[in-house]
């Protein structure tokens, strides 16, 4: 197999496990089918405005998390932004760490919000590195002269 | 207020004008939301199907729009925006005797509030994110057969 076939298969083969692991779901390729020769780092861009988002709601709710009095509605709002955001990339291991997120906020139990909020950045992180290794390995292919191949 | 880039847009027209006759009629759409990731996403999409976009990040900045003499054939309004939420600005728009179609997009409401948002003047709602072309056919088939124009100003691009 020649160079570009050969990252191209690693490629194909690295998708597929991030499906099959549900790091990502079917929402994340529906955005990559938006792009295109016009819009070549659409993904990117998205997964780039995801993972600040990430970033600031999170600290959101640490910094609401460390209060004598929590205010668990508030904690709670940053929770759904961030399983709005996660559902819409399609970053699903994120959204699920969200919505139990969400139950722990409604009983308004500090012990178990600290978990989750530990949990959303642990699949956050893991996710970020994932999808940094999979817009290298598209680089490569690029680099090598390949074209990106689609996996349903 | 942002104003979305249509080069994109026309480039895929250009593309597109050979083939599938709805992409040929050009709609403009106005996406209301306060995530900049949604505005991101939902652009691409309308964009794709080739639509003009524009982008308000509140209700208020939706209205506001309208006032200053803008006008769109739909709208994608969001529900929990701060300043102005997508219920008050579809009430706002509907007082103004906006006609435009609005469609509710919106993530984890209550039956409640999607009832709210709906009386408040919507003609369609969909949860978000409505990444799914087949949501946003229809919608065009419906703009592409309105025998009434709509009200307002000529729109300036």
């Amino acid at each position: 197999m020649d160079v570009i076939s050969q990252l191209q298969r690693q490629f194909i083969d690295y998708t597929s496990s991030l499906y099959r692991e549900g790091y990502v779901d079917d929402q994340f390729s529906q955005l990559q089918k938006l792009q295109d020769e016009s819009n070549p780092d659409f993904v990117v861009e998205v997964v780039s405005l995801f993972f600040d988002d990430c970033q600031k709601l999170v600290q959101n709710m640490a910094q609401a998390l460390e209060q004598q009095n929590v205010d668990f509605k508030q904690v709670d709002s940053h929770v759904h932004q961030l399983k709005g955001s996660s559902s819409s990339v399609g970053a699903s291991r994120v959204k699920n760490a969200c919505i139990a997120f969400r139950t722990f906020c409604e009983a308004q139990n500090r012990e178990g919000c600290l978990r989750c909020l530990q949990q959303v950045n642990q699949e956050y992180s893991v996710l970020k590195n994932k999808l940094q290794q999979l817009f290298r390995l598209e680089q490569q292919i690029t680099a090598a002269g390949g074209s990106i191949p689609m996996v349903e | 207020m942002e104003f979305e880039e249509d080069s994109t847009a026309s480039k895929r027209m250009k593309i597109a004008e050979n083939e599938d006759p709805i992409t040929k009629v050009q709609f403009s759409a106005l996406i209301v939301d306060d995530d900049p990731l949604i505005r991101k996403i939902h652009s691409e999409v309308l964009n794709s199907l080739g639509f003009q976009t524009r982008v308000a990040k509140s209700g208020k900045e939706a209205v506001d729009l309208y006032h200053a003499g803008a006008n769109f054939d739909i709208v994608f309004m969001d529900m929990q925006m701060p300043v102005m939420n997508g219920i008050e600005a579809t009430k706002e728009l509907r007082g103004m005797g906006v006609s435009t179609k609005i469609v509710g997009v919106s993530s984890e409401c209550s039956e409640s509030e999607i009832e709210a948002f709906i009386l408040a003047g919507l003609d369609l709602y969909y949860a978000k994110p409505l990444t799914d072309a087949n949501k946003i056919i229809p919608l065009m088939e419906d703009l592409k057969n309105k025998s009434v124009p709509n009200e307002g100003p000529k729109k300036t691009m």
